[in-house]
């Protein structure tokens, strides 16, 4: 066993940048830069680790499941921390113009924080670890939700915590049966021997629903689109791309290894539920006056994909899933950075009165246009990839019926884009009062946007290194 | 075996209760207060079914889940209240707006 | 990478490349503008010649990118995407040249032109994809840089014709989409083979397969705007000229009937399509988008309008040429792939021509405009001649073989059809000329502008003249190698393993 371990690193460092960034306020800005491109390395190599020597199971402190903690890396971890670095870094990048210097004290460690915990979440190997970690990243999450400060993110950060809160708690009482039946909270030991029993439906239920309130699947999602629409630019970001991701990571890990194969009906209604979200939340996103709103409510739309994958149930689907999810943590990224750049640059977002301030900034424009065509799905983007991915496998497994949804759900998410890009074509007079945007926001929300096309030119090598340990190679591949 | 049962069984009963007193009441207080009682409630579920059979010297494990879970609860709840008053500071309710502020 | 294989790459970067740089220009760095756009253009053109005279010394030009497991994107130039890359590309440099003359003073040049090099781009995608989904992600591409091109002008009607053509093909485009995802989950594969790959499918699959058909015309449809499927071509008219001379003879029009060609021949094979009984329906469909689009073309009196459904009416000629089985008909349809976009282009150029130097926008105002601009209505009768089909232009040609390939492959009615259409375009065209030549012109113009002797700007006046003797040659020329005639000959052989 190698004495350093890349994994334990890329959880240790952003502790560490959190508590430098908090004990030198004056320093954030570069003590987390470089804790950041410390993270990213640190994946990279983690990356390089996998490729070379397969899955990694590390054990803390040398102490073992099931007395000690595990930590576990596959292909379906590294892409979530992959993920999570690429977002992490153009968000990094894109704070440093966004905040002030008083803002930014606040922000840079708690960020860290919430980079800290998700880094820890995609590692763990138990369920309990699973529970710290969740609530870690839902506490830093509300924290930076209220940053934004007013009313508006107040109370939206007062809510999101309830609802963290609260699916958490749910959470953990599904753990509990879990450990109670099965004497282990190590997801392998349990997946050894799990077998089907009332009290592991309970915990099924209980865990899938505190998960899903956290993951905002409809009808849970009504916490969502207001929490990040109210929060920071960055943070919105983050919270789209990244944290609603988390704890769906957690729902796809179980599912695939603990829960018990006959959840077949269960995988049905998650698809339902998916679809009703694509199709109300892309109703809901055209419905909207505010740009922000409207690009919460896509999230709303785009978690709903994930969950078409569960009754597909093939490694087709899976990969589908997880790529959707990278390309959408990615383009959504984008999407709000260039919302944050117009909010910043005409100091509002109603979409109406947009044509103020769209044609100033082409850069944003084309930023958001770009990461639009990975959200609706068209060539060449990573979208497209996940989209075929996904409709391959519906017909493959003869329920053409979910290929529908993803279809509608496309044409709805290109019903609101080009409604905000059509902006850019009008003619329209200068803007009375407007800022000059940052040039590292503008360029940010560029490189995030041409990371999601990308994408879908170079799907290859992600979607090997998804192989990596056969995430999907198990019950779930039936 | 009985006793233990019957702790694990008023913890669930602690938990529907604390998530019933959740949904009804406005007031942030009363809020946060119910996501603690529905925590003890889950608390006290692991903790009595940490006696696997009667008479064993009980499992130590879940009650190390539940020191973490305190500490876990203690600091949400700390930012929750501060949340709180910065709500109450702002808005002068300390409750939620039934339809997200436009 | 050897050439072989960087070529087609290359023919992309052409025009792509310069289009990036541009975007990043300032307004009035009009110099480096043009200089740009004619050397990617020319360059293009040459990079083409040069393709063409590989490709005959047996050089095999492809290029692959692997995007999915077991899926390819792949770029190859083969006999049928160097008939559109030839046509494109040098329709491409003659509308440069124009679009320079006729934004000229205009705002937001950078942009457009910007757009003008990914347009045709996509379209050079669109042309050299090698399998389905290469054409799919190009076809999609071509959706995206159309649209800015089409608002242009960033008035209300614009925006709504915007809107309309980004409804119609986005639907569109998912549709193929659909089908080729389907096709994929069939056939396992996607690469275009001479007298398709589908045929060994066995019949379990047949009914999947004509539905798979429909889906992907339905979505090829809307761009070659068959009938019902082309109600945003007139709308999106209110492009500025230089655009709508693209929209319907180099880039989106075409990228649809050369699409259709491609599932007919390459992907299903004309001789399985017709034993699905799908070529049939096709040809029906094509027949009476004919007679649709020059009916309602007859009783416009906006001129780009009339232009545009005679655009519909027009490209369906290639569409029947395609769905009647037999290599005759294939030489018609395929010939008038080249024949209608020369033809079109310069009707287009005239009418921009007619609206920049003289402000006509409408039939009814083009009395007498013969004798102020000659140079202009001389090519503007050429076009018109060529649609009409009197020989010995361009036009004549394809309804020829269209016809003698209908009577050979058994579908008599459908010389009816030429016949009844010929008519309907000689109906909506000779009152255009005989007002512009005849009549007596007004005693002013709606909106004159002055190019002191000249009729108007040289940048305008030369592409629709060149393009008019492009007709001429190919219908007198029709006979000499490489003509696209002969070239149609060449690819027909393949087609039908002659």
């Amino acid at each position: 066993m190698p004495w350093l371990h890349w994994g334990v690193i890329a959880i240790v460092l952003p502790l560490a940048g959190a508590m430098s960034c908090f004990l030198w306020p004056r320093r954030a800005i570069p003590l987390g830069l470089v804790t950041a491109l410390g993270i990213v390395t640190c994946v990279a190599g983690l990356g390089w680790q996998l490729v070379e020597q397969g899955a990694q199971r590390y054990a803390v402190g040398g102490w073992g499941a099931p007395l000690g903690i595990d930590l576990y890396a596959d292909g379906l971890s590294l892409l979530m921390l992959m993920a999570t670095a690429a977002v992490g870094l153009g968000v990094s990048i894109y704070s440093i113009g966004y905040f002030n210097r008083e803002k930014a004290r606040y922000f840079w460690p708690l960020w860290m924080f919430l980079w800290a915990a998700l880094n820890a979440l995609f590692l763990s190997a138990d369920i309990f670890n699973l529970y710290v970690t969740l609530e870690l990243l839902g506490l830093a999450a509300v924290a930076l939700v209220a940053l934004a400060g007013g009313a508006e993110a107040l109370t939206g950060a007062m809510r999101y915590l309830l609802v963290s809160l609260l699916g958490s708690l749910f959470y953990l009482l599904g753990v509990a049966l879990l450990y109670h039946s099965f004497g282990s909270v190590d997801i392998a030991i349990l997946a050894a021997r799990v077998e089907s029993s009332p009290a592991v439906w309970a915990a099924v239920g209980l865990i899938s629903a505190g998960l899903l309130l956290k993951t905002a699947l409809f009808p849970l999602h009504f916490w969502l689109p207001s929490t990040h629409a109210s929060a920071p630019a960055p943070v919105s970001a983050l919270l789209s791309a990244l944290v609603v991701k988390a704890s769906f990571y957690i729902l796809l890990r179980l599912w695939l290894e603990i829960f018990p194969p006959t959840s077949a009906v269960l995988g049905q209604l998650l698809a339902l539920l998916g679809a009703t979200a694509v199709l109300w939340g892309g109703l809901q996103a055209l419905r909207q006056t505010r740009l922000k709103m409207l690009i919460a409510y896509s999230t709303v739309a785009q978690l709903g994909y994930l969950f078409l994958a569960f009754p597909l149930a093939s490694i087709t689907g899976w990969t589908g899933a997880l790529y959707m999810l990278l390309s959408h943590a990615v383009a959504k990224t984008a999407i709000f950075m260039a919302a944050g750049n117009i909010l910043y640059f005409g100091g509002h977002d109603r979409i109406a009165d947009l044509d103020r301030v769209v044609q100033r900034l082409p850069l944003t424009v084309t930023a958001f246009a770009l990461a639009g065509a990975s959200i609706m799905g068209l060539p060449p983007s990573g979208g497209f990839i996940a989209k075929w991915l996904l409709l391959e496998a519906a017909i493959r497994s003869g329920q053409w019926w979910w290929g529908g949804i993803l279809i509608l759900g496309g044409l709805l998410s290109a019903a609101w884009v080009f409604k905000v890009v059509g902006y850019a074509f009008t003619r329209s007079r200068a803007p009375h009062e407007s800022r000059a945007v940052p040039v590292g926001m503008e360029w940010s929300a560029l490189a995030m946007s041409m990371v999601a096309i990308l994408l879908g030119l170079f799907a290859s090598w992600p979607l090997a290194l998804m192989e990596i340990g056969l995430p999907f190679g198990g019950k779930g591949a039936e | 075996m009985i006793p233990a049962v019957l702790y694990a069984l008023v913890g669930m009963g602690l938990f529907a209760l604390g998530l019933f007193a959740l949904i009804v009441h406005t007031h942030l207080l009363r809020k946060i207060l119910a996501i603690n009682v529905m925590a003890s409630g889950v608390f006290l579920v692991l903790v009595a079914l940490a006696a696997r059979t009667r008479g064993a010297v009980p499992d130590p494990v879940p009650h190390a889940m539940v020191i973490t879970g305190i500490v876990v609860a203690v600091s949400a709840t700390a930012l929750a209240l501060a949340l709180m008053l910065r709500v109450s500071a702002e808005t002068g309710r300390a409750e939620l707006p039934e339809e997200p502020l436009e | 990478m050897s050439w072989d294989t960087g070529m087609p790459l290359l023919v992309l970067a052409s025009s792509l490349l310069p289009g990036l740089v541009i975007f990043f220009l300032p307004e009035e760095r009009i110099v480096t503008r043009t200089t740009l756009n004619l050397a990617g253009a020319t360059l293009k053109l040459a990079l083409v010649g040069v393709m063409i005279w590989g490709a005959l010394y047996g050089h095999h030009y492809e290029t692959r990118l692997p995007i999915l497991p077991g899926l390819d994107l792949v770029l190859r130039a083969d006999p049928l995407s160097i008939l559109f890359v030839a046509l494109s590309s040098i329709l491409w440099l003659v509308t440069t040249i124009y679009a320079i003359g006729y934004l000229e003073g205009s705002p937001n040049r950078s942009r457009f032109f910007g757009f003008f090099s990914l347009c045709v781009t996509a379209t050079v995608g669109v042309a050299l994809a090698g399998n389905l989904i290469t054409f799919l992600l190009f076809y999609e591409l071509l959706t995206l840089v159309t649209y800015p091109l089409i608002v242009h002008r960033g008035t209300e009607v614009a925006r709504r014709a915007g809107r309309t053509y980004l409804i119609y093909t986005i639907a569109g485009g998912t549709l193929l989409l659909l089908g080729t995802v389907w096709l994929y989950t069939l056939a396992g594969s996607l690469d275009f083979t001479a007298r398709g790959f589908l045929s060994g499918l066995g019949g379990a699959h047949h009914t999947a397969l004509v539905i798979i058909f429909v889906l992907l015309i339905g979505g090829l449809g809307v761009k070659a705007a068959l009938i019902p499927l082309h109600g945003w071509l007139p709308q999106a008219m209110v492009a500025p000229a230089p655009v709508s001379a693209l929209l319907h003879a180099v880039a989106v029009v075409k990228a649809g009937a050369f699409g259709i060609m491609r599932v007919v021949y390459d992907v299903y094979g004309i001789q399985f399509a017709a034993t699905l009984g799908v070529t049939l329906p096709l040809a029906i469909v094509a027949a009476v988008t004919i007679i649709y689009g020059s009916m309602r073309a007859l009783f416009q009196d906006d001129l780009k309008r009339r232009l545009a459904f005679s655009t519909v009416s027009q490209v369906a000629y290639i569409v029947l040429g395609i769905a009647i089985v037999g290599p005759v008909a294939t030489i018609g349809g395929l010939v008038h792939l080249v024949h209608q976009g020369v033809m079109k282009i310069t009707l287009f150029f005239c009418a921009g021509n007619l609206a920049e130097t003289l402000g006509i926008h409408k039939v009814s105002e083009m009395n007498g405009v013969g004798r102020r601009m000659p140079w202009t209505m001389a090519a503007f009768t050429i076009g018109t001649f060529g649609m009409i089909g009197a020989p010995p232009l361009a036009g004549f040609i394809s309804k020829w073989y269209l016809g003698v390939g209908a009577l050979d492959g058994g579908q008599g009615w459908v010389v009816f059809i030429l016949a009844g259409s010929s008519l309907l375009n000689a109906g909506y065209f000779l009152p255009i000329l005989y007002a512009a030549w005849f009549k007596a012109p007004p005693d002013s113009w709606p909106a004159e502008r002055s190019f002191g002797r000249r009729e108007t700007a040289w940048a305008l006046l030369a592409p629709p003249v060149v393009t008019a003797l492009l007709t001429l040659a190919a219908g007198l020329l029709a006979s000499a190698p490489f003509s696209p005639l002969q070239w149609a000959r060449f690819i027909t052989t393949l087609e039908y393993a002659l």
